[in-house]
């Protein structure tokens, strides 16, 4: 699959000059960033600088301390609780631990979101949604399966198809492909790409993988102390001769090297 | 401002502490409140998670009720033993099935059910909701705009407050057993005679203050199972805590709320 090229102008996410802190912890120190329609951009940063906590700000998770956060169109800070409900129906998010509901099973799972949104639906078309986007994950033999039997590709990808079934405008990946193995790093990195593509989404894809930047993602920007110390295509960001992008480009550059070797 | 004073000394670094665990005190009761309005907001507004309530009392009864049979049956015997030789030494040991139905439907049917149900019960709200805490379980709920608190925390109240006047009836009907079997092998007296005589001592404020003390006791457990799961933070240890503050809580709690209801209560007798 192919990078699907961007060449409207039309704001999905807008961040101005957002900060926010834990205590006496700046973790976020003056964030900008503008996310096109149809766009996706990958988010690198070393652990603990706050990708995170950015993607759920993003979401409402978090309130940010000042700066202007708005998600289509809205504040996320200042609208009222139902105005965020109905906001959180169009983001969907992939948490960096799946955060699969674990006392229920994945076709729970993925009705949960479904019947508590979408009230007007039956039993067959709840049925024919969870089908569907398990379809689009590839697993759909796991439906009767508890999140304990399951791997964490497999979970990560639940996981996507929850948040899929909402046919979210925007998603936002926490680390999608972290803790798997190379082939099923792939999976996950086409699955982001159909997704962009079927479900026309925007997404923010947060990773430590060098590989899924490179496929997934349009932009890339690269978070270092609480700001962002570059956003471009992925060619002009690693031409960069600044030793943090390198070293971010050496180490996974490196990587690659001894998994052909092997 | 924390660091300011910790700047100025030994002496208002402890002045800093105090203030700060009075602080806690009252920032918790302020949080408590917050959480039952909450409860009482979300609890009447459509729509009713009906399923999931069913659900938990269904829980809340699955995992009491062996334990409260056991401990209401040998509390029966055991208590009806006890209290013989006192009753004997005035030749009164016909009135040992009111005496023991009066102590067991007016204190202890309602305590050792609520403090086995907020062992049992209470510390397992903890730990459930204070692990889908921190794995982030409740986050995806609520970003995916669905209502977490509706769905894990009016339910489980819900259940817990409706199902504690059943199981403390329950228990008392268990414990009588119990007191019988002792009376019977004892003094040989009939099932209806003993039901007789244990009846004519209890009056209606006697049920309904036992009724009115459970559907609290419930509540109470409810409230601090749900509170310290839903606001657990760091990992593992945190969920720990949780469940660990549910039970400490819900019990000292129930001790303060029986000692007033008591003093209430005999205020109508
Ligand atoms: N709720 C919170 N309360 C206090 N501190 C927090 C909270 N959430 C995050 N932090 C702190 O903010 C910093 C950034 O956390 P964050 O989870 O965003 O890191 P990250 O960039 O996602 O790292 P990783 O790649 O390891 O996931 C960390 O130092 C963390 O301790
Ligand atoms: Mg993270």
């Amino acid at each position: 699959m192919e990078n699907i090229e961007i060449d409207n102008q039309e704001l999905v996410i807008s961040i101005k000059d957002l900060k926010k802190s834990f205590g006496n912890l700046n973790v976020l120190n003056g964030i900008n960033i503008d996310v096109l329609k149809g766009e996706n951009i990958a988010i690198l940063g070393r652990s603990g600088s706050g990708k995170s906590v950015l993607i759920k700000i993003i979401s409402g998770l978090l309130k940010p301390d000042s700066g202007l956060v708005k998600v289509l169109g809205q504040e996320v800070d200042k609208i009222t609780e139902k105005e965020l409900q109905a906001l959180r129906m169009k983001i969907g998010f992939s948490f960096q631990s799946s955060a699969l509901y674990d006392s229920m099973s994945v076709r729970e799972n993925l009705e949960f979101p479904l019947v508590r949104n979408k009230r007007e639906l039956n039993e067959k078309e709840v049925n024919e949604a969870i089908e569907s986007v398990l379809d689009d994950v590839g697993l759909s033999q796991t439906i009767n399966q508890m999140p304990s039997e399951l791997s964490g590709g497999q979970k990560k990808r639940i996981g996507i198809a929850r948040t899929l079934i909402l046919k979210p405008e925007i998603m936002l990946y926490d680390e999608p492909t972290s803790g798997l193995d190379p082939i099923t790093c792939i999976e996950i990195n086409n699955l982001i790409l159909k997704v962009q593509q079927q479900y026309k989404t925007s997404s923010i894809i947060i990773t430590h993988d060098l590989t899924c930047a490179k496929i997934t993602a349009n932009k890339v920007a690269i978070l270092l102390d609480g700001k962002f110390l570059t956003i471009g295509n992925f060619k002009e960001v690693f031409s960069s001769n600044d030793a943090n992008v390198k070293a971010f480009h050496d180490y996974n550059f490196i990587e690659k090297n001894e998994n052909t070797e092997k | 401002m924390q660091s300011n004073l910790k700047k100025t000394g030994v002496d208002t670094e402890n002045k800093y502490l105090i203030s700060k665990s009075i602080d806690d005190f009252f920032g918790g009761i302020y949080n408590v409140s917050v959480f039952i309005i909450r409860f009482f907001r979300e609890a009447f507004s459509a729509p009713v998670e009906w399923k999931e309530i069913i659900n938990q009392c269904y829980q809340v009864g699955y995992q009491s009720l062996a334990l409260v049979s056991l401990t209401g049956f040998i509390t029966g015997i055991v208590f009806t033993k006890q209290s013989r030789p006192s009753l004997s030494a005035f030749g009164a040991n016909s009135w040992l099935p009111s005496l023991v139905t009066i102590a067991i439907i007016r204190a202890l049917a309602p305590l050792i059910t609520s403090l086995i149900a907020a062992g049992k019960v209470g510390s397992n709200m903890g730990a459930e909701l204070g692990s889908m805490k921190v794995t982030e379980q409740i986050d995806a709920m609520e970003v995916s705009a669905t209502n977490p608190f509706k769905f894990l925390v009016v339910t489980r109240i819900t259940a817990i407050t409706l199902m504690m006047p059943i199981l403390i009836l329950y228990t008392g009907l268990v414990g009588m057993m119990g007191a019988y079997l002792n009376v019977h092998q004892n003094e040989s007296t009939s099932f209806l005679g003993f039901v007789a005589s244990a009846f004519k001592s209890i009056v209606f404020i006697d049920i309904f203050s036992s009724i009115f003390k459970a559907t609290c006791y419930g509540f109470t457990i409810g409230v601090a199972g749900c509170y310290q799961g839903y606001y657990a933070q760091n990992g593992t240890q945190g969920v720990g805590r949780a469940a660990n503050m549910a039970v400490v809580l819900s019990m000292f709690l129930i001790f303060i709320e029986e000692m007033i209801i008591v003093q209430v209560v005999n205020g109508f007798r």
